[in-house]
């Protein structure tokens, strides 16, 4: 069972007490009425799906709540680093 | 002939003696003995029939890599165990042991025919052969497959024992109590770290247990553990997985060797994480591959020193070596040191080490360099092996009554490699080593190929003049592959060893191949004329042994598999006769049958009496949101399809809940209780769902504005008041709250309390009556119920279910998110366009409305359903089509979603998912049935009081 690391509690926690929320750093567009179909369509659907280092947002839903931004091997399920939702991309 | 019992030696106990049993007939053993040795001891060589040709096998092995000696221990009803390795089996007194895969006996087995018949049952052949006609796969060459080829029965009753579970935290985690081990464990010992060490045996020691010269060392290091306050050591305990973060799981026999402990759980499954692991899991000696070397009587080297040294036991009066490796040598050195003469050492080198040729010469031992085994004489057990002078190719017979193998040595990398360690190949050993780690572990002694057994010539099976497709030399004993099958893989074309496993089956026994591999793989290797690294190795995976369903189980079975919520008024339904079904994981009340009622007319009467008079229902599994803040309005416009910010405290909204595509995932009323609070609903199962979504907009998205959102599902119980008569039963148990028609209008909310508690009292209705939803503090449900009950005893007040609730909601035309919807669903194909704002600029699946395949023609909608038989009830889930003369398969345009008998109107009605459904109105459609077409006329789905007029009373 991995450890993750919820970087608001500050602590390692077994993967249980977490879900995955899907890829991270997608904005919702400020005004989605200006989105073309095109992009609205990629907003919606387009998601990346890498081998190797991937930006996803987890929620620590079985413990403070709250959603963040992680950067996991895809190849090796280790966790490269956890950060908070509204931090840069790392 | 046969194994037997040496006059001094061993660890076991020989003042003490245990009576068992095998296959029915009785044995005596001594405490300390596994099942193999006793059997053993009483000259016992046959253990079973194997897989596939049911040929008589003895042991291999004396640990838990044992192949080939499958049994079964029955402890009494429920508690039978089959394939359990007889390796590891201890005896005690009563123990009830029986031998699998045999009919009618071991002995004379019907099955044995196969083994005649081995040339029609090569590699791959199931699945050339019983391709044709397929029909016959089910009904006759499956079940009679399954028949002849087998492990042991399954159980049948129901298992009574307890499992227990536990978790566990070390710094240091020390996997094999071999002399490794034990060398890690008291190197750390002095220090502060807290260290468990674990063995799958019943005693520590490992391979030390059969090298007497050890044992004064193991004695003081036991004690010396034993007595440290950090060391924790789990015996009996097999690290069966090596998972994420250096977190284990291993199970602990508790009471199977000790049948008369009965208050205590039976296996104990571990689940520990551990700062640090070392893996001391030993190695396996791999048996050679020849003609024969599956006769009873045949084993690894190494097993026989354990049986002479650890168990006192012989497997032989006259065994004979067959070693492509020193270590064998030793190995029946020390045999002949217990007091065994060995008849012969046949080893394939030319030459070996002189020292080892001095001690052969000096113990009077025949040596035949440079020869091979080409045959095994003997069914049930060895009378002699005829070997093969490689110089002349001259064959030979050699007496002897057991044949020791020693073909070198495999790491147990299993471990290292669920923890993802990479393995580099060694062509000294001929094996895979651990290589770069994964994790923070590290291995020691025989598993990272660190051993003093000498050195060996790495072959993948002993040549032979023999007529190759005459012979069967096993590879994979249990699965029973041999070197044939492997080679025929390759002639037919496989070239990865993954596939090659899969097509021969080497490897995929219950053993997962830990005596095989190996020599599956040099043999693959030879056949490609390819290195063996360049073919790679297959993965080993969890578990390492099979372990129980029940100590993976644990307490989640029965009623604890998984939690059950109830409501506080779910008692008074268990008390009036309800009953239940799941609802996520909510028991709900489905209908409350009286004497001699079936559900349908209970819910005939149910519905009668909402409509008539007033029925009460259990809502209370409702999902509630307490939305809260300044922006809290704002937050509810963003997120749900109506305007929010217009609704006036004191009243409610029915609320619509997209996801981004556009498609309908929630719904539920909602009440504004102050210009800063909001009471949100959800459905039952959409409760965790929604207040996920909500978090994740408001943390994510709109981080600005001021809003906080609670999950009150379980604060409150919702007791639901519809019909005529629901104002005259709840007036006189409310203070503070004018319940007028004029003072509290239809999709209002009002505080104040009933029976003196406080309330939330909602006037909305699911039926389509005059209703009111009564939320009150959870504990005081189903006292208020019972008050409510007594109140409307006048008015025979009814108790209604979920049944009913659905068959009244359906007669409404109001929907069940993900039952007349399936999240492919817009709020236009739902009808409820009425629900979207829209002058909203914005709100979470706004932009989808307007996506192309979102107005594009001949989408889903929903219609009603009238069948032109009103007393045909169609099946939800049936399938609709526009012409049923048209060919199969047809062009399906629908289905049935919703399909209940409504009493009150005399008739059945559905609701149906249908392609342009909206412009069907008065079209017959449809609905192809077993024996029947059914026809019905599309209509609007609001079956009842369309105006509205029964709720505005």
């Amino acid at each position: 069972m991995i450890l993750i690391h919820c970087p608001y509690c500050d602590e390692k926690r077994p993967e249980i007490e977490f879900a995955n929320a899907g890829q991270a750093h997608i904005a919702r567009p400020l005004d989605p009425s200006g989105q073309s179909d095109a992009e609205w369509e990629t907003y919606l659907f387009i998601r990346a799906n890498p081998r190797g280092r991937h930006h996803e947002r987890w929620r620590h839903v079985h413990g403070c709540g709250r959603f963040f931004n992680a950067v996991r091997d895809t190849v090796t399920d280790k966790f490269e680093t956890t950060y908070k939702a509204g931090e840069p991309r790392r | 002939m046969s194994g037997f019992r040496l006059e001094t030696g061993g660890r076991i106990d020989r003042s003490q003696s245990v009576q068992f049993h095998f296959d029915g007939k009785t044995y005596h053993g001594f405490a300390g003995d596994s099942l193999a040795s006793a059997l053993l001891a009483n000259g016992v060589m046959l253990f079973g029939r194997s897989f596939k040709y049911h040929r008589p096998r003895g042991l291999v092995a004396a640990g838990s890599e044992e192949p080939n000696a499958l049994i079964s221990v029955d402890r009494g009803p429920g508690r039978f165990t089959p394939n359990l390795r007889a390796t590891g089996v201890e005896i005690h007194d009563g123990l009830k042991a029986f031998s699998q895969n045999r009919w009618p006996s071991l002995a004379m087995d019907f099955g044995a025919i196969n083994d005649r018949l081995g040339m029609f049952f090569p590699a791959g052949f199931y699945n050339k052969t019983f391709m044709w006609p397929r029909s016959f796969w089910d009904r006759v060459y499956e079940p009679a497959i399954r028949k002849m080829a087998g492990l042991g029965d399954a159980p049948t009753a129901e298992d009574p024992d307890v499992y227990a579970s536990t978790y566990a935290h070390c710094d240091l985690l020390i996997i094999g109590a071999g002399p490794a081990g034990i060398d890690a464990a008291l190197g750390a010992m002095d220090t502060n770290k807290r260290i468990v060490l674990i063995d799958e045996q019943d005693e520590l020691g490992g391979g030390a247990l059969a090298d007497p010269a050890l044992w004064p060392w193991l004695e003081r290091s036991v004690k010396a553990l034993a007595n440290a306050a950090n060391v924790t050591i789990l015996t009996r305990t097999t690290a069966f997985g090596y998972y994420h973060d250096n977190f284990i799981g291993a199970v602990q026999r508790l009471t199977d060797q000790s049948p008369e402990i009965t208050d205590t759980p039976r296996e104990k499954l571990w689940r520990i994480r551990a700062g640090e692991v070392v893996l001391a899991q030993g190695a396996i000696e791999r048996p050679l591959v020849f003609d024969g070397n599956d006769t009873p009587g045949v084993m690894l080297s190494s097993a026989a020193k354990v049986y002479a040294n650890r168990y006192g036991v012989a497997v032989g009066k006259a065994p004979a070596l067959m070693a492509s490796h020193d270590s064998g040598w030793h190995d029946v050195f020390a045999l002949a040191k217990a007091g065994i003469s060995i008849s012969a050492i046949i080893d394939v080198r030319d030459s070996v080490d002189s020292a080892l040729m001095r001690e052969a010469d000096r113990l009077g031992i025949p040596v035949y360099l440079n020869h091979g085994v080409v045959g095994v004489r003997g069914r049930h057990g060895v009378s002699s092996i005829d070997i093969c002078n490689y110089g002349d190719q001259r064959v030979h017979r050699v007496d002897a009554d057991a044949l020791l193998m020693a073909g070198g040595w495999t790491p147990s990398v299993h471990l290292w490699s669920h923890s993802k360690g990479s393995l580099k190949w060694r062509d000294d050993l001929g094996a895979y080593v651990p290589d770069v780690p994964n994790e923070n572990v590290q291995c020691v002694g025989a598993c990272a190929g660190d051993w003093d057994f000498g050195t060996g010539a790495v072959i993948d099976m002993l040549p032979t003049p023999k007529d190759q497709s005459r012979i069967k030399a096993f590879v994979d004993f249990q699965n029973d592959v041999t070197a044939k099958d492997i080679k025929l893989a390759v002639r037919e074309g496989f070239r990865s060893i993954e596939h090659i496993k899969r097509y021969t089956t080497n490897g995929m026994a219950t053993d997962q191949g830990k005596t095989s591999n190996l020599n599956g793989l040099q043999i693959a290797s030879s056949a490609l004329h390819k290195p063996v690294p360049e073919i790679g190795l297959t993965s080993f995976r969890p578990p390492y042994t099979p372990q129980t369903f029940g100590a993976l189980a644990g307490h989640a079975k029965g009623a604890l598999f998984q939690p059950t919520r109830t409501t506080n008024i779910d008692s008074w339904a268990q008390a009036h006769g309800a009953v239940f079904e799941l609802v996520a994981q909510w028991r709900r009340a489905r209908y409350f049958p009286k004497s001699g009622e079936d559900m349908h007319a209970a819910v005939n009467r149910e519905c009668v009496a909402v409509r008539s008079s007033v029925g009460i229902f259990d809502a209370s599994t409702l999902g509630k949101i307490e939305v809260v803040g300044p922006d809290a309005a704002e937050f509810l416009n963003r997120m749900y399809t109506n305007p929010w910010k217009a609704l006036e405290p004191g009243r409610c909204r029915y609320g619509l809940l997209l996801k981004e595509d556009g498609f309908i995932t929630d719904d539920g009323v909602s009440a504004r209780l102050a210009p800063d609070r909001f009471h949100l609903t959800t459905t039952t199962g959409g409760a965790a769902r929604v207040l996920n979504m909500m978090e994740d907009y408001l943390q994510t998205e709109w981080p600005d504005l001021d809003v906080w959102l609670t999950s009150t599902t379980e604060q409150y119980a919702v007791i639901a008041l519809q019909g005529p008569n629901a104002r005259k039963v709840l007036e006189p148990l409310v203070e503070g709250i004018d319940l007028s028609a004029e003072a509290f209008p239809h999709m209002a909310i009002r505080e104040g309390t009933i029976c003196g508690i406080k309330t939330r009292l909602f006037r909305v209705s699911f039926t389509g009556e005059l209703g009111f939803e009564i939320n009150v503090p959870t504990a005081y449900g189903r006292a208020i119920w019972e008050q409510l009950m007594a109140q409307g005893t006048q008015y025979d007040i009814t108790p209604y279910g979920t049944e009913a609730m659905h068959v009244l909601r359906a007669e409404k035309g109001f929907i069940i998110v993900g039952q007349d919807t399936d999240g492919t669903i817009t709020p236009f194909d739902a009808g409820l366009d009425w629900a979207v704002g829209k002058k909203k600029p914005d709100f979470v699946g706004k932009r989808s409305m307007t996506r192309p395949d979102i107005v594009a023609p001949g989408r889903k909608q929903l219609v009603g359903l009238l069948t032109d038989d009103p007393n045909v009830v169609l099946e939800e889930g049936a399938q609709i089509v526009a012409d049923p003369k048209q060919a199969i398969p047809m062009t399906m345009i629908g289905h049935v979603t919703s399909s209940y008998w409504s009493e009150t109107l005399g008739r059945s009605i559905a609701m149906a998912l249908v392609a342009g459904g909206h412009d069907m109105t008065g079209d017959t459609l449809f609905i192809p049935m077993p024996g029947k077409t059914h026809t019905a006329k599309v209509s609007g789905v609001v079956f009842y009081d369309s105006e509205g007029a029964r709720l505005h009373v």
